[in-house]
């Protein structure tokens, strides 16, 4: 089902749904990261509702599920600097 | 070079266009203008409560928004003053985000498994002219329905009250396709799955299955009607599962495969989602081709009870008698009786119970007091046919499922 979800949004993509687009993280190093990986597969929110109670290591842990459990092609290195983002600016 | 993430968002908009267009509905209200008035329950996250947003899907009203993509939407406390929650304001939860909008004159389900002697193939006309249709009423809850109160927070989608619905659904007994497919006795799982997908391959798809005991229950069904009129798209048009008294986590949307197995069904979201510790939750039902020494999936929904017609900080008259309203349900057993204390839980008197649409529903109650002057609180606490009631404080589990701790709101009479 997923390509023909990815055909129709191809051909119909124009009109953008501008309310994601309205999400702002804040700004510090690994924002860019975390925008081009995590909002891959979820909008960004996400993060936002997920705060602030999650310390280093379960933000860590959130990753890890992230790339080992739901698939996410995150390079090891922009793992580490989307971790310390996600502490940093939204943990406990 | 176009970015995965411009794909991946193209194709979701694409599909919200689809919807707009069929069913008639704007995508006008702007996020900022509703921000700040997403009424989230208390005790949530200080960043859901900051980030929620009241906004509407295609076809919806405006709903409680925690997550865009995949679409996460909780119903307010307004939408629960009747016992049955309108379609338009019924709880939006997906966990993946590629989300077909699918054409219910060419949809088809396939019966089908090991443990299927004759795998069948239906349309919906199929369905509707082949096998009798029923009609039930009863509660769909997500299992993290308040996880945003766990204490302490956990992570996941954090909703406070509203994630759940009441509705009549109509369909068929999925009893009557498993056995015109001549379901073997070797059966032990019924698995399934809908048209969603992630946006990888490699993210896992969301399929589910049950015991096949489960399964043969006359309540668990093959719907295409929600209160009197098709699914909307976002609650799993055309045809979804429901397994009455269970948890949301079955009940699929957008079904189209059901898979009849004599091995149990793996998968993430079979292992290790949807599971609670073993032995801390007073359950009847067991899923025991799916246990481990430690967990088991999480099976029907522990009894519980909502005020509705008030919230905390609600300011009502001295001297004039008051009326809190609320719903309890429970797990399918059905609700014995409803308790309210307004001396901060030293005495509890009982509650009126409204109508009865069965041992699935929600059952409304109502209490009259006449409030003392000043600060007081109001809880509620609801009693299962079987007995079982409500904790003081929630049983803590890591995935913050069963949230069912006792509601107590603070009002002022004045």
């Amino acid at each position: 089902m997923r390509t023909i979800c990815l055909l129709i949004g191809l051909t119909l993509a124009a009109p953008a749904l501008a309310d994601e687009d309205a999400i702002m993280l804040k700004d510090a190093p690994g924002k860019n990261l975390v925008e081009e990986n995590c909002a891959a597969c979820h909008s960004l929110d996400y993060v936002q509702m997920n705060s602030p109670f999650l310390d280093q290591k379960k933000w860590e842990a959130t990753v890890k599920k992230m790339i080992d459990r739901m698939g996410a092609l995150i390079d090891p290195k922009d793992a580490e600097q989307i971790v310390e983002y996600l502490a940093k600016n939204y943990g406990s | 070079m176009i970015s995965r993430r411009q794909i991946l968002k193209g194709a979701g908009s694409g599909a919200l266009v689809l919807g707009t267009t069929a069913l008639g509905a704007g995508l006008t209200l702007g996020r900022r203008s509703w921000a700040a008035n997403a009424p989230v329950s208390p005790g949530v996250p200080d960043g859901t409560a900051a980030s929620a947003t009241l906004e509407a899907l295609p076809g919806k009203k405006p709903l409680i928004k925690l997550s865009y993509r995949p679409p996460n939407y909780e119903t307010p406390l307004e939408y629960f003053q009747d016992v049955l929650t309108p379609n338009d304001a019924f709880f939006v939860r997906y966990h993946l985000s590629d989300i077909p909008e699918v054409d219910a004159a060419t949809w088809k389900l396939s019966v089908g498994g090991d443990a299927a002697a004759t795998p069948a193939e239906y349309t919906l006309d199929d369905l509707k002219k082949n096998f009798e249709q029923v009609e039930i009423v009863a509660v769909n809850q997500c299992s993290g329905n308040r996880r945003g109160l766990s204490n302490p927070h956990v992570q996941g989608v954090e909703w406070g009250y509203g994630a759940m619905g009441n509705a009549r659904w109509k369909g068929v007994r999925l009893k009557d396709l498993l056995e015109k497919s001549g379901i073997k006795k070797e059966a032990i799982e019924v698995a399934y799955n809908g048209a969603d997908a992630g946006v990888t391959d490699k993210t896992p798809d969301f399929i589910k299955s049950i015991p096949a005991w489960r399964a043969l229950d006359d309540s668990t069904m093959v719907v295409w009607e929600m209160n009197g009129a098709p699914l909307p798209h976002w609650n799993g048009f055309p045809v979804r599962l429901i397994v009455p008294g269970w948890t949301g986590t079955y009940w699929m949307k957008h079904l189209v495969s059901i898979d009849v197995r004599t091995q149990p069904q793996g998968g993430f979201w079979m292992n290790p989602a949807y599971r609670l510790p073993k032995g801390k939750f007073a359950l009847v039902d067991r899923f025991v081709s799916q246990e481990t020494d430690t967990n088991t999936p999480i099976t029907e929904m522990v009894v519980n009870s909502l005020i509705t017609n008030m919230g905390n900080g609600a300011k009502v008259q001295t001297g004039q008698p008051v009326e809190v309203k609320g719903l309890a349900w429970d797990g399918g057993n059905g609700i014995q009786m409803v308790e309210v204390s307004v001396d901060g839980g030293q005495n509890w008197r009982t509650a009126d119970l409204g109508e009865d649409l069965g041992r699935f529903s929600f059952r409304p109650w109502s209490f009259r007091f006449a409030p003392a002057t000043g600060a007081q609180s109001v809880m509620v606490k609801a009693t299962s046919r079987i007995g079982a009631s409500q904790p003081m404080e929630a049983i803590f589990n890591g995935a913050g499922y069963h949230h069912n701790a006792v509601q107590t709101i603070a009002i002022t009479a004045g």
